[in-house]
């Protein structure tokens, strides 16, 4: 029993990561109509960003308690991750806006490796540590279930971070803003959104969340490369589309169960008969399974297409 | 349409393409009289970067020796080195290329043994001799008669270190294997197979791919048997992540492995997880043999840091292949293949080196461990 709930808990805290990520395809899609498959690359982006950003302010950092330094490395790496994800928007996708949305669904693609191998080059090919920023404790106390400080860390920011997102959707002009471009762009510019900005921030939102998600990853698995973005995309990509994409809470509850999933199936390989090694085929196999029987997703409406 | 003089361009243009393609293959070709081309395949980029980077360290460094000491044969040697990312399929891709287009007399590489699975065929149609350094898995060789191997084979690591386990008196032990690797696949094979009929228990085996980050779930499993040890017979890079893990969780126990963890970036990663870790590998630069104690000295002064066992080893397989040049008095390929495989008690680096008649090296193995973030030197194991 408590090997299960230790599964568990190891599957909701992998799951959490997805999920933030798997906020940011579900907002672009939301107000864009379309899947900003670049997005895991702008998640490797913020893994680095923070390693060098630890790296660069060291000396200041170390003098500070830990939490406060991570909150600098954190909301360093999400503000240069917006401003690259709005860069990315401006010079990529908004040259494209008015022509057919496969156009830049190809482009994201073209993006995704542009980035990739741009960090290749730029960053190397080989592995790197990533620096302990949170103190590698455990947190006892939970009857034999081990628990450490990343995780909790991980947790907390994760569902802090998707409670912040909500707060801007809902109550805010902005995501009111959003709101009304992705019911309709047309009528929300004559209401006098302009529509430009919203988008602009929308992929600034987005990379940040994406930033975020990579650095916690990164505490969690401190090894990274230039390559690191591309399975957590597409599995968080499955988790948007589980949820209903273009649903903000859909997005969080479809991460939390490809995470669960996965580690369940690894966790018990032995007696489902699946080695270990297929837990990833598992997310993709879910996603097919939505495609076919609900194919709005977990939370998501039925949009019927108008003639 | 078709005036005289659009005509007159394109057979220009034409005739500038056949003097480009010529001489193109003039350049890449073996028509260079002075010079032996000697081709080598390894990761220097990517995921096991560090096992190609070294072996590719070694390799050079014996060429550049030769060729201080006045070529073979009266010519000079001159490596080409092909990079394959640390790609599946890539390394078949680069060795055609080597093959075809730059002519070379043999093939030195991969390290990795899933590549090196990919070259042979090649070099064993095109009839070009190639030397693995480090590739273990067993089926390498079976390719066919031009593929060599310098190094040691997985039954004999995967033995080595179950051997090892139970001197530790460790009688239980769980397995990790990366099922996209056919080197750990093979090691956690033969560990089994010497570990159970000796009176081990394997307590639970547990699978992973490459490039996975997450272990919790298999290491939770894993935990639930209580081994005294746990056999991860994949690469370093996962390996450190595993040994961090494995400690969040909890686990204790040590994990052993093979010559894959050979690599700085382990204790990089793992930090202090893998302390008190033991693995079997092909040479110790902590041995106090003058031959290895020399080797040391002049790979620093080369390369400015300590060799380890890949570049030992790429040293080693570039040393033998010509040797065997020297004996066979020609690059043909016949020849010279028979040459490698009359290879014997040559004093390698990593040992004395003989081949077999199923063209493997017959050598012992070191066990070392993790302490205080260096490899250090337990024991040697002969076969």
């Amino acid at each position: 029993m408590s090997q299960f709930l230790q599964q568990l808990l190891n599957g909701l805290f992998l799951g959490s990561i997805y999920a933030l990520i798997a906020l940011g395809y579900t907002m672009v899609y939301g107000v864009l109509r379309f899947i900003n498959f670049a997005h895991g690359d702008v998640f490797m982006l913020g893994a680095f960003t923070g390693l060098y950003v630890n790296k660069l302010l060291a000396p200041v950092l170390a003098a500070l308690p830990w939490p406060v330094a991570i909150l600098i490395v954190l909301v360093l790496s999400m503000a240069i991750c917006a401003a690259l994800g709005i860069l990315i928007e401006w010079l990529a996708y908004r040259p494209l806006r008015d022509k057919p949305r496969l156009n830049v669904l190809i482009t994201a693609i073209g993006v995704s490796l542009l980035i990739e191998y741009t960090g290749q080059l730029v960053f190397g090919a080989t592995q790197r540590p990533f620096p302990a920023i949170i103190p590698k404790v455990n947190v006892g106390g939970l009857g034999g279930l081990t628990v450490t400080m990343t995780q909790v860390i991980v947790a907390v920011t994760a569902v802090a971070l998707m409670i912040g997102l909500r707060f801007i959707v809902m109550k805010t002009k902005m995501g009111m803003a959003m709101r009304a471009l992705s019911l309709n762009p047309t009528a929300s510019s004559l209401m006098g959104v302009n529509n430009s900005v919203v988008i602009s921030f929308t992929f600034g939102l987005g990379s940040a969340l994406a930033a975020a998600g990579g650095i916690l990853y990164a505490s969690l698995y401190p090894s990274i490369e230039p390559f690191m973005g591309i399975l957590p995309g597409l599995k968080a990509f499955v988790a948007a589309v589980l949820g209903g994409i273009g649903n903000i809470p859909g997005a969080a509850l479809g991460g939390l169960i490809i995470g669960v999933t996965e580690t369940l199936v690894a966790g018990y390989s032995d007696v489902l008969g699946i080695p270990s090694g297929y837990r990833d085929g598992v997310a993709f196999v879910i996603l097919i399974l939505i495609l076919l029987f609900k194919p709005s997703g977990l939370l998501g409406k039925v949009e019927r297409e108008k003639v | 349409m078709f005036s005289p003089r659009s005509f007159a361009s394109l057979t220009a243009l034409a005739g500038a393409l056949i003097i480009g393609f010529t001489s193109c293959k003039k350049e890449g070709g073996n028509a260079n009289a002075d010079e032996i081309v000697i081709g080598e395949v390894a990761a220097m980029t990517g995921g096991t970067a560090t096992f190609g980077t070294s072996s590719h360290a070694g390799t050079q460094m014996a060429i550049d020796e030769i060729n201080a000491a006045g070529g073979l044969l009266g010519k000079k040697l001159k490596l080409i080195t092909e990079d394959d990312q640390s790609k599946q399929g890539e390394a078949g891709t680069v060795a055609k290329k080597l093959i075809s287009r730059e002519k070379i007399v043999a093939l030195l590489g991969e390290v990795a043994s899933g590549k090196s699975l990919e070259m042979g065929p090649i070099a064993q149609k095109a009839g070009v001799p190639m030397i693995s350094p480090a590739s273990t898995n067993p089926k390498v060789t079976e390719v066919g008669d031009y593929v060599f191997r310098i190094c040691f084979i997985d039954p004999f690591q995967g033995t080595v270190m179950a051997k090892f386990a139970m001197s530790r008196g460790w009688k239980k032990v769980a397995i990790l294997t990366d099922t996209k690797q056919d080197y750990s696949v093979g090691l956690a094979q033969f560990f089994k197979e010497y570990f159970a009929k000796n009176g081990g228990t394997i307590t639970g085996e547990q699978s992973y791919g490459s490039g996975d980050k997450d272990f919790k779930a298999q290491l939770t499993a894993i935990k639930a048997g209580a081994p005294d040890a746990i056999f991860a017979s994949g690469y370093y890079n996962e390996t450190g992540l595993i040994a961090a893990q494995a400690r969040e969780l909890g686990i204790t126990a040590p994990l052993l492995g093979g010559d894959g963890w050979d690599s700085p970036s382990l204790v990089e990663v793992a930090g202090k997880a893998i302390e008190g870790s033991f693995f079997s590998n092909h040479f110790s630069n902590e041995d106090k043999s003058p031959k290895i104690q020399d080797f040391v000295k002049r790979f620093q002064a080369k390369h400015g840091k300590t060799p380890d066992a890949m570049a030992a080893l790429g040293y080693d397989s570039a040393m033998i292949l010509a040797d065997a040049i020297k004996r066979a008095g020609t690059t043909e390929g016949k020849a010279l293949r028979d040459a490698i495989a009359t290879t014997k008690d040559f004093d390698g680096i990593t040992g004395k080196i003989t081949l077999d008649e199923k063209r493997n090296a017959n050598k012992s193995a070191v066990v070392l461990t993790i302490k205080d973030g260096k490899f250090s030197f337990v024991e040697s194991l002969a076969p």
